[in-house]
């Protein structure tokens, strides 16, 4: 693999983008990466992008790939090496599967209804804590939701890990506690440890800064 | 696999759960089919045991153990039947591309369809135009392909042609054609209906657009 063209499309600040990062050096994939910006979006994103005009956009030997899930599981299928982001089993990969569309499909919904003010807040942070309850009841017995190392669903549920504190933090809301989910702040804390995670993510008081200054 | 126990939990009408059925044809799994109430409160402990994060239909039970949402029990069931009828592309990257699609197919479809028919006004008619703008883009990825598997029948076409079971339903309470709007995309219906798999799995239109008017009438229809 070692003179394939790899390069990612993406910005510093989305969860979505770092999820593909997080799995390129999971893999210790070669790439390139461009920085967009979303005021004025580059010609090679809607050419590579057309359909959703979204980003990250991963870039194989001039192919692209979109969503990142999808992305996910490309790289995954792509770079096979000892270190897999999916289960081999397949009642195992179904699994991580439905957990990664959980946290996608369901806990983002929720996270931009707790984003809210005034009325709508109070049933966005009611979902929130439903499916944080989920989230904590699968945690039993696993240190990560991949079981030892980190897998698809941690990698998905770097928004829960990072942006889910901030976005809190911001809004004054008091969810995310030791108390309440005590499996969920201790994989948090695993994982924000993790030497690639770390590598990765940006820094907790810059992403702050960013979202205070986007009046978010 | 000749001691597998299939079941599946499904609603006659879900095109979701007619995804299941149609996968389950392709590879010739016998199972029992086990049709649920979904109204509220009427829910089968079976569902609710089986599914307890969503408690929503399709479920497949194999072997006791359950799976859940469609496009993801399709892959489950291309990848433990593995022995005949491929569904996912055995290119990376057309997989990539077929799941790419599949997830369009998922989010662009369902709640645009359900508002052209169970909403009113303004609401009824952007959800109307948004289903034949979305049809007419998964028409241009198509191309003049026979299938969008290319030369066989996939993953791709098992997520879109059981919403064809819908059409006449959109139809009737659009006012409008889908043969005039996406004639290439009447045409490759036609194509995957000729398979026993798709025309044995899809409930006829016309008991769909029935059900559709019952649930306008019964829980849709603004009173007064």
């Amino acid at each position: 693999m070692g003179d394939q063209e790899v390069k990612l499309f993406s910005l510093w600040a989305s969860p979505f983008g770092k999820r593909v990062e997080i799995a390129l050096k999971i893999k210790g994939i070669k790439y390139e990466y461009f920085e967009e910006d979303l005021s004025n979006k580059s010609s090679e994103l809607l050419k590579y992008n057309p359909v959703h005009k979204k980003l990250p956009v991963l870039l194989h030997n001039g192919k692209p790939v979109c969503e990142s899930l999808v992305i996910l599981e490309y790289i995954d299928e792509t770079w096979k090496s000892e270190r897999s982001l999916l289960p081999e089993d397949p009642y195992a990969r179904a699994m991580a599967r439905f957990w990664a569309k959980f946290i996608d499909d369901k806990c983002i919904a929720a996270m931009w209804g707790a984003r809210k003010n005034s009325e709508g807040q109070e049933e966005g942070i009611e979902e929130l804590t439903e499916h944080l309850k989920t989230l904590e009841n699968e945690l039993k017995g696993k240190k990560f939701f991949g079981g030892d190392e980190i897998g698809l669903v941690d990698i998905t549920a770097d928004l829960i890990a990072l942006w889910l504190g901030v976005l809190l933090e911001l809004k004054g809301i008091e969810l995310l506690t030791k108390e309440k989910f005590p499996r969920l702040c201790e994989w948090i804390d695993d994982y924000l440890d993790h030497q690639i995670i770390k590598e990765t993510l940006p820094d907790r008081e810059t992403y702050r800064d960013f979202l205070l200054k986007a009046k978010f | 696999m000749a001691d597998d126990e299939v079941i599946l939990l499904d609603f006659w009408a879900s095109m979701f759960g007619m995804r299941v059925r149609v996968a389950l044809a392709e590879k010739g799994v016998v199972y029992e089919y086990k049709e649920q109430d979904l109204r509220k409160d009427h829910k089968s402990q079976l569902l609710l045991e089986m599914n307890p994060v969503h408690h929503k239909i399709p479920v497949l039970i194999h072997n006791g153990r359950p799976v859940c949402e469609s496009s993801n029990i399709v892959q489950y069931i291309d990848e433990v039947w593995n022995d005949k009828a491929p569904l996912l592309p055995s290119d990376l990257y057309q997989r990539a591309q077929a799941r790419f699609w599949v997830d369009y197919i998922d989010k662009k479809l369902y709640e645009v369809g359900r508002k052209s028919w169970a909403a009113d006004g303004e609401e009824k008619e952007a959800g109307k135009k948004e289903l034949i703008e979305n049809l007419k883009v998964l028409e241009g990825e198509l191309g003049d392909k026979c299938f969008y598997g290319g030369d066989t029948f996939g993953y791709v076409d098992i997520a879109l042609v059981t919403f064809y079971s819908w059409f006449h339903t959109y139809e009737t309470f659009g006012n409008f054609s889908f043969e005039k709007e996406c004639p290439n995309l009447m045409a490759w219906i036609r194509r995957c209906l000729k398979k026993e798999s798709v025309s044995k799995s899809l409930p006829d239109s016309q008991k769909i657009l029935d059900f559709a008017v019952f649930m306008k009438e019964t829980y849709f229809t603004k009173s007064g």
